[in-house]
């Protein structure tokens, strides 16, 4: 199969693409978008760190074929900030230790952000189930938890 | 007392890595760049008769490189230079690299690479230590040994006939893949002018070593920059060596530059992983319960070239009688050569081995004797003034039997043993809890610091701004923040005002690998005394009073600059007074400080499902000066979860000396769901030749919690355990073994 021309809302901008169809979203973002915040650590929909809203789903871009987004919205961890504004999860994420060596950051960061719009207080445990498809060999996940509290605490202005 | 140590400043990179904005090298393209790929060994062992290139792919488009194409030494520089960039005639493990191959389309380039034909005669290959030490085929040099030696204190075998108790027991544990979450990736661009490589790595200096025996330039011809790298945990102390020269070698035949990123698959196969081990110690006590004479055997599984083993033997050797003072020593270590990818260094190196078999051994020991583990340990623990198995006297403030306290304290360790022993009787699930108690020493080994030589150095700039140059790379763990802030409590300015640029062998000294928790406590300690210089080279010239505010600090670079120019000043390491130890006998100041811990696991063990859940973990450690509260947490809390992936999950699958479960998933790393809380506790005794007082603590972590995790699960079942990863199908093996009743309606 050819190349076809392919229409994404990424990050609120509507771009287009040429790419074959079964492409993967990852390689588009990456290489014809250059936008490599979103990283690859596994390739097969294990680790997350590829993770990106689709329609306001978490999807791991890895496993999503470029045809299937023709025409819908993709937020990305460079789509997160609100001018030079950090997020709050962003923000929370530096100072609580949530990021060490930063690849699975956002991944993990855009997984929080889905938790968070289903869940605005979350538990620990929604947290741990809510995270549980995202990797991270640094940190042993509680400064992650941590940041994640943090933010949630500070979005209900507490 | 102090303004910027132990505040929880931020991370100097911190901004980058949470917007996505942080550059790792797979996220660099240069123009006209070629993609890169290997095609590596199908068999374990045998000689090559020929490469064939299948109809059907344009091959004129490719460029293709073997052994013949390198122009300098066909091995990767390291302790004994034993391992190829590309095989030779001969392949020795599965997965060896044979054939490069470069091409501007990635896709291409994979059906390629699937599409060479390797035409190899398989000779007889040795898998395992047992078969290796049988010696039935020498796969490595005259007797499959890769190294030998023994560290020996008294005379152990003076102790047998007077021993009232005589334990002995065997314990293995497996290999363990690092799993930085980045794969190894580095991107090259070679000619005669030289070669620039961009990757992700440990130790720059390691690289930049290996390339200039591989190539015909001057050492000022190449150059090696770090990029942001996603972990490393040891996987990326020497494997980046050979990948930095596959890219060279492709970018040098082809005069474009080439880009290697691993996929995860080839990342897990073909890169090192901690060494399998088996530990065998035979140990001689009083009546009383005093350790009277230790006998230990420790064994590392190499893989097919020495590569790092060497050293990784050494730590783990001399971590092999723990923290236990004992008259009569004898540790008897070898790593051995099998047909497997060479094994490596991972965070511990060589200790979380020996240091699971002696932790386990002391509660073999307590149960056969009759004591509590604690009360053995309390009996035995080294105290300040004694001295360890290679005759090193505690020279540091350490108070083992209150750390043991404490930490037991904190996990209500005797109401919960208590507790746990009426409640299981009569359930399913039993509860247990266990301990660890361990230190681990902080730099190189033995004479290593010293024949490092390491050189750091700081530039003030003009607007009293201050940089740091080391080639120590930020990997995840908080070098760039933690350095800054010894740099700026020592000169006494803005922790913003101190600058940490990204490791580039132009333009940084060689402040040595990125190893050995040696980063805070060496390189940190060379900093800081190079901020001395740097404040004495202003007070000097008279351009600073011995008190002074930041801007008083900043007018005197200015005026420094302005009338002398740059501004730098350098520190090269020397080892603190006394400190000796003997290469011949192995005996002697192994470490200038060691960190202690005692770490406590709770769990529970579901004999029906055969599920084994971490309830609750305590971590108690004594690290020096802790420099960054919320880093130096970050780095226990990881380690412990690393350490629980090591005790019960992470099973790397051997099939003839290759990884059958190279993939995320079917090799099962801890998620957020599978850890616990670490509960992290520090206490703080200044360690005088450290940086502020602090001493080293990346690897620390690691040490403890399999032991600990295998002893709780003891306590719960009834059942000895002596080898990791105890997978429910090794636990379910126990549990009949101990006729422990698994009944479904109980509980």
């Amino acid at each position: 199969m050819g190349k076809q021309r392919i229409e994404l809302h990424v990050n609120g901008c509507k771009r287009h693409v040429e790419s074959y169809p079964m492409a993967r979203l990852l390689d588009v973002l990456r290489e014809q978008l250059e936008l490599t915040g979103t990283k690859e650590g596994c390739g097969e929909g294990e680790c997350g760190a590829c993770a990106v809203l689709l329609d306001g789903e978490l999807v791991n871009s890895c496993l999503v074929p470029v045809l299937q987004v023709d025409g819908r919205d993709i937020l990305t961890i460079e789509g997160l900030q609100d001018g030079g504004h950090l997020h709050p999860l962003q923000e929370a994420f530096a100072e609580a230790g949530g990021t060490q060596c930063g690849i699975c950051t956002p991944g993990m960061i855009l997984a929080s952000y889905h938790l968070l719009k289903l869940h605005p207080h979350p538990t620990e445990e929604q947290i741990r189930e809510g995270l549980a498809g995202n990797l991270c060999r640094c940190t042993g996940y509680q400064k992650i938890l941590d940041a994640v509290k943090q933010a949630s605490q500070r979005a209900a202005g507490d | 007392m102090f303004q910027t140590v132990g505040q929880p400043v931020p991370r100097k990179e911190g901004r980058e890595k949470v917007t996505g904005q942080a550059k790792y090298v797979d996220d660099l393209t240069f123009p006209g760049m070629l993609m890169g790929a290997t095609v590596r060994s199908p068999v374990s062992r045998g000689r090559i008769r020929s490469i064939e290139f299948p109809n059907g792919l344009p091959w004129e488009q490719f460029t293709i490189v073997t052994a013949k194409d390198i122009p300098g030494q066909n091995s990767v520089a390291l302790i004994s230079d034993d391992q190829p960039y590309l095989a030779d005639g001969f392949v020795n493990h599965p997965e060896e690299p044979v054939l490069l191959l470069a091409h501007p389309d990635k896709y291409l380039v994979e059906r390629a690479r699937q599409a060479v034909r390797l035409d190899i005669d398989p000779l007889p290959a040795v898998f395992g230590i047992e078969e290796s030490l049988a010696k039935e085929h020498i796969i490595w040099g005259e007797d499959n040994i890769l190294k030998a030696f023994a560290i020996e204190k008294g005379n152990v075998e003076s102790v047998w006939a007077e021993a009232a108790h005589i334990i002995e027991g065997e314990y293995r544990t497996g290999a363990q893949e690092q799993l930085y979450i980045e794969t190894n990736g580095m991107i090259a661009v070679a000619s005669q002018n030289g070669i620039t490589i961009w990757g992700s790595m440990q130790c720059p200096y390691y690289v930049h070593k290996a390339l200039l025996k591989a190539f015909p330039l001057g050492p000022e011809k190449i150059r090696v920059i770090q990029m942001e790298t996603g972990g490393g945990f040891g996987g990326k102390e020497d494997y980046p060596s050979m990948l930095a020269g596959h890219a060279a070698l492709l970018a040098w035949k082809s005069g474009h530059p080439v880009k290697m990123v691993y996929d995860r698959a080839e990342d897990l196969a073909a890169t090192t992983k901690r060494h399998p081990s088996r530990t065998r110690i035979r140990t001689a006590v009083t009546a009383e319960g005093k350790l009277l004479g230790q006998d230990i055997e420790f064994v590392l599984d190499g893989g097919a070239y020495a590569t790092l083993s060497a050293v990784v033997l050494s730590r783990g050797a001399i971590h092999a009688a723990g923290p236990y003072l004992c008259p009569n020593v004898r540790i008897r270590a070898s790593a051995v050569a099998t047909n497997s990818p060479p094994h490596g260094a991972f965070r511990g190196f060589g200790a979380p081995q020996s240091i699971f078999a002696m932790e386990r051994h002391m509660d073999q020991v307590a149960r056969a004797i009759g004591l509590a583990p604690e009360e053995l340990r309390r009996r035995n623990v080294l105290h300040t003034g004694e001295t360890t198995a290679t005759r090193q006297v505690i020279r540091e403030k350490v108070n083992l039997e209150q750390l043991l306290d404490r930490a037991l304290d904190l996990a209500d360790y005797h109401a919960k043993t208590k507790l746990f022993a009426g409640q299981n009787q009569r359930s399913r699930v039993k509860r247990g809890i266990g301990f660890a108690l361990f230190m681990h020493g902080a730099g190189f080994t033995g004479s290593g610091e010293r024949y490092l030589q390491s050189v750091a150095g700081l530039e003030a700039l003009a607007d009293g701004r201050v940089r740091i140059l080391v080639s120590s790379t930020e990997i995840g763990q908080g070098t760039n923040t933690i350095l800054a802030q010894i740099v700026a409590e020592t000169l006494g300015i803005n922790y913003d005002h101190v600058e940490i640029p990204r490791p580039d062998t132009s333009e940084v000294p060689n402040s040595g690998p990125t190893v050995a928790s040696r980063t805070c406590m060496v390189v940190g300690k060379l900093l800081e005394s190079a901020a001395i210089g740097l404040r004495q080279s202003l007070t000097k010239a008279g351009l600073l009073d011995e008190d002074y505010s930041g801007g008083e600090f900043a007018d005197a670079c200015a005026r420094y600059t302005e009338r002398f120019g740059p501004l730098k000043s350098f520190c090269q390491y020397q080892a603190p007074p006394g400190i000796h130890w003997d290469d011949e006998t192995y005996s002697g100041d192994a470490y200038g400080a060691f960190a202690w811990a005692v770490y406590v696991a709770e769990v529970s063990v579901d004999t029906v499902t055969c599920e084994i859940t971490v309830d609750d973990f305590v971590a108690l450690q004594e690290v020096g000066r802790v420099i960054h509260p919320v880093l130096a947490a970050g780095q226990i809390e990881g380690g412990v979860a690393q350490g629980i992936g090591y005790a019960l999950f992470e099973n790397v699958v051997w099939k003839n000396g290759r990884m059958a479960n190279s993939q995320m998933t079917n090799y099962i790393m801890p998620t957020s769901v599978d850890v616990p809380r670490i509960r992290v506790y520090f206490e703080e005794t200044p360690y005088e030749y450290g940086p502020l007082g602090a001493k080293g603590i990346g690897e620390l972590p690691i040490d403890g919690p399999a032991p600990a995790i295998l002893n709780a699960i003891e306590n719960a079942i009834g059942v000895a355990v002596n080898e990791i990863p105890l997978v429910p199908e090794m636990l379910m093996r126990a549990l009949e073994r101990g006729k422990v009743p698994m009944e479904a309606s109980v509980g």
